[in-house]
């Protein structure tokens, strides 16, 4: 037994799980891109499969594409796992595209309890919520905080239970504007704005 | 040796510690529910701690994100730079045109420094878990020894905790002329410290009863859990990136890896908190024989800082200014067992996404799993076992 | 008791040598003086740390720096200790929690501010969404600290400053509000902070 090559690995992939893309990233970085209903049943086998045996989870996590120069342009956030085997040792990058609007991805930590924590961190700064997870709750900010901070469209808090976040005559340092910032995102304007808020 | 928790009475006991507790290593609390003596439940609560350094990572320019990496992990500073270095590097060398090659004296150094980091993390690791299950003595012997580790560190780049050391494209500063002669001083005197230390602590009866068979992770639990590092490797796992993924020049060096086989003796068991610990003073011991090896590859300093032998630091601004467009996952291995870095560029002279996967984290997710049936006493015991750093967790 | 440094220097002291009569034995001072030259000679210190700086205040009250010299214990218990040294970020989920624990205390209590984070959010009061920018919201300060983190010597600088202000202290009095910066040398080049240069430190020339 000995570690398989990415192509090696899509090849067992594809030929039971056709939904499943192969993709690389603008660096060459390959990953699968998984169906959000096919996951659970794909990390199953994954992880049973006498070949593959993907007995880790060695990270779990995601960002937001809203600003990425990406063609085309997606406001989804993307959930990245991480697949480590220790029997087998290759590795493989899958990933979930959760629309903004209803984000939801299936929970993975029946299989890996790992996933229990790592689930949780990008449900309180991501705000994806994975359906199935015992105990999804914040785990990083307070249960009775606002937002979810590593979107790109999160707004500072001004205040926490009446205290300020800044001090007198403090601002927020202004976040370095992105390559075409001023085409993507128009700025929701927030209802109250926060005071010194950065610019969205 | 695990108990059931039966509950005759049916009655239980909420107990909060933390999270100001002496014993939780910085501001971590746990909720355990106790039934007489043994914990029947418990639930760690994070985020004391949150600093919101993955948000700034988004906020800064890529150099000026590694002090912050200082902060992730404030015990093995310069591990933490490291990893987040070899990740930015790697994610350059993704595209040719922005490749970097760090000189080979400055991947020396980085060798170096990190591995004498993680003696002074494992040192910080064994003796505050000694701390924790009551002998106050090791504890004041092994921040001796941090302390000289320290003193070095002052010498070569002006600070005893947060280093902003390892830059990316090589080391901040070329070493001192005088400091591998201290390093290798140092090392000589540390052994012998070690065998008293040892003597002190770990072939101690008491200290080796309290610790064997207590929160026993098998291997299979601990890979499903995702430990990793010395947990995992506690766990009798043979596992580690220096040696099976090397990064830098790890690959040139004989890196060997010590695993838990059940150090206890007939009491205790593959994976319980004296291996755990055993472990990390192994790993002591060969971070020791790894600087030793560093020190005899150190090439002479070159009068040019960019330099591909013996400079400090290769030039990366340009690179730095138009990093490739893509994302990239690196993992090294920190003393807390995998840091893990996953970065996405959007091809501008700012992160778009820096992720940093610890291993405290991970083997905070597995306290409540383990806590289930041992001693209220012994919590203490495998917290400290597990060597967790709250802000690692927490970030 | 003749020969001990630690009587002579007890306010009011005559600081003649004691010898058996009956005034020679007897030494008149103030209450208030008597019970502040006690308090600033046994600091009993909150084994508090929440971040980066409580590695240094563990090394201060390690071998090398030795705070136990000073009369500085450290105790687990707030309602055992008169100082409650703030070692490192207080986030906002946090701050309550320190308020909780200050107010557990009993007076005389006072408070130090270690490292930049506690007074002032530090290198997270820019972009940062969870820090609170300065403890000093929640709970008054007697000594800041700056430094990122202070060395062992800066701390051990406050301390110092603390004692002057616990030697000045009235149990009917008004207590000082007036915050005391500690302007250690530390503060100008121990925080190299975002620095990130390439340039090598000078070296005596020989």
């Amino acid at each position: 037994m000995s570690a398989l090559s990415f192509a090696e690995l899509c090849e067992r992939v594809h030929a039971r799980w056709p939904a499943v893309e192969a993709k690389r990233s603008d660096n060459g970085q390959p990953f699968l891109l998984v169906p959000a209903t096919e996951l659970v049943a794909l990390v199953q086998w994954l992880r049973s499969d006498r070949e593959l045996r993907f007995d880790a989870l060695s990270d779990l996590t995601g960002y937001d594409l809203m600003k990425y120069p990406a063609t085309p342009p997606s406001d989804a956030i993307a959930v990245v796992y991480v697949l480590f085997s220790y029997v087998q040792k290759h590795k493989l990058m899958l990933r979930v595209l959760a629309p903004r609007a209803a984000c939801v991805v299936p929970s993975v930590s029946f299989l890996w309890p790992a996933a229990l924590y790592f689930e949780r961190e990008v449900w309180d700064l991501l705000g994806v919520h994975f359906d199935g997870h015992p105990t999804l709750l914040r785990i990083m900010t307070p249960q009775d905080w606002v937002g979810h901070p590593l979107r790109k469209d999160y707004i500072y808090p001004s205040e926490y239970h009446g205290v300020p976040h800044l001090r007198e005559g403090q601002h927020f340092e202004h976040v370095p504007q992105r390559e075409g910032d001023a085409v993507k995102a128009a700025p929701t304007a927030p209802a109250a704005p926060a005071k010194g808020a950065p610019p969205a | 040796m695990t108990i059931e928790a039966t509950t005759p009475s049916g009655e239980r006991m909420i107990l909060n510690m933390g999270p100001h507790h002496p014993a939780t290593h910085g501001v971590l609390r746990i909720v355990v529910e106790s039934d007489g003596e043994v914990v029947a439940n418990c639930t760690p609560d994070h985020g004391y701690l949150h600093r919101s350094i993955e948000k700034i990572g988004e906020c800064v320019e890529w150099q000026m994100f590694v002090p912050y990496t200082d902060r992730i992990d404030y015990v093995c500073a310069m591990n933490a730079n490291l990893a987040y270095c070899v990740g930015v590097e790697q994610l350059l060398r993704s595209d040719p045109g922005t490749a970097v090659q760090v000189p080979f004296r400055a991947e020396c150094i980085r060798v170096l420094v990190a591995e004498l980091n993680r003696i002074s993390s494992h040192m910080i690791a064994v003796g505050a878990m000694a701390m924790d299950v009551g002998a106050v003595t090791p504890f004041l012997h092994s921040i001796a020894q941090r302390e000289m580790v320290n003193d070095i560190f002052e010498k070569l780049c002006g600070q005893r905790l947060t280093y902003n050391y390892i830059t990316v494209g090589g080391v901040a500063y070329d070493l001192t002329p005088g400091a591998p002669d201290e390093i290798a001083s140092f090392l000589n005197t540390f052994e012998k410290e070690m065998v008293r230390f040892n003597k002190l602590i770990t072939t101690n009866t008491i200290f080796r009863d309290r610790c064997a068979s207590v929160a026993v992770v098998t291997s299979d639990e601990a890979i499903a859990w995702g430990l990793v590092g010395p947990n995992l490797r506690g766990s009798g796992v043979d596992w580690d990136l220096r040696r099976d993924e090397p990064y830098g020049i790890y690959g040139q060096l004989a890196v060997r890896v010590p695993f838990g086989e059940r150090f206890a003796g007939r009491h205790g068991a593959v994976g319980d908190c004296y291996d755990r610990y055993i472990v990390r003073l192994l790993e002591v011991q060969e971070s020791v024989r790894l600087c030793r090896e560093v020190l005899k590859l150190l090439p002479p300093p070159a009068p040019k800082a960019t330099d591909q032998t013996g400079g400090f630091q290769a030039d990366v601004k340009k690179q730095l200014a138009r990093p490739p467009k893509g994302e990239m996952y690196s993992r090294t291995e920190a003393p807390r067992g995998e840091m893990g870095y996953f970065i996405v560029s959007d091809g501008t002279k700012v992160p778009y996404r820096v992720r940093c996967r610890t291993g405290s984290f991970s083997a905070a997710g597995i306290f409540h799993h383990v806590m289930k049936g041992i001693f209220l006493a012994d919590v203490v015991a495998v917290i400290g076992s597990f060597d967790v750093v709250v802000p690692e967790i927490d970030r | 008791m003749t020969d001990d440094p630690m009587m002579n220097a007890l306010p009011g002291s005559t600081k003649q040598k004691a010898g058996n009569q009956l005034d020679e034995q007897i030494h008149l001072t103030a209450v208030d003086e008597f019970l502040a030259w006690g308090k600033e000679n046994s600091l009993f210190y909150l084994l508090f740390a929440t971040a980066c700086c409580g590695i240094e205040l563990m090394q201060a009250g390690g071998p090398r720096y030795d705070l136990d010299r000073l009369g500085m214990i450290p105790r687990a218990t707030p309602r055992q200790s008169d100082l409650m040294i703030i070692a490192g970020t207080i986030t906002h989920k946090m701050a309550e929690r320190v308020r909780l624990i200050y107010q557990q205390m009993t007076e005389p209590r006072w408070v130090v501010s270690m490292g930049s984070c506690a007074n002032s959010g530090g290198p997270f009061s820019k972009w940062s969404y969870s820090v609170l920018n300065g403890i000093d919201k929640y709970i008054p300060v007697d000594i800041y600290i700056p430094g990122c983190p202070p060395r062992p010597e800066a701390l051990i600088d406050g301390v110092y400053a603390l004692r002057e202000r616990v030697r000045r202290y009235r149990t009917l009095g008004v207590r000082e509000t007036v915050p005391h910066i500690v302007a250690s040398a530390d503060a100008a080049f121990g925080c190299h902070f975002g620095k990130g240069g390439s340039k090598q430190p000078e070296e005596p020339k020989a």
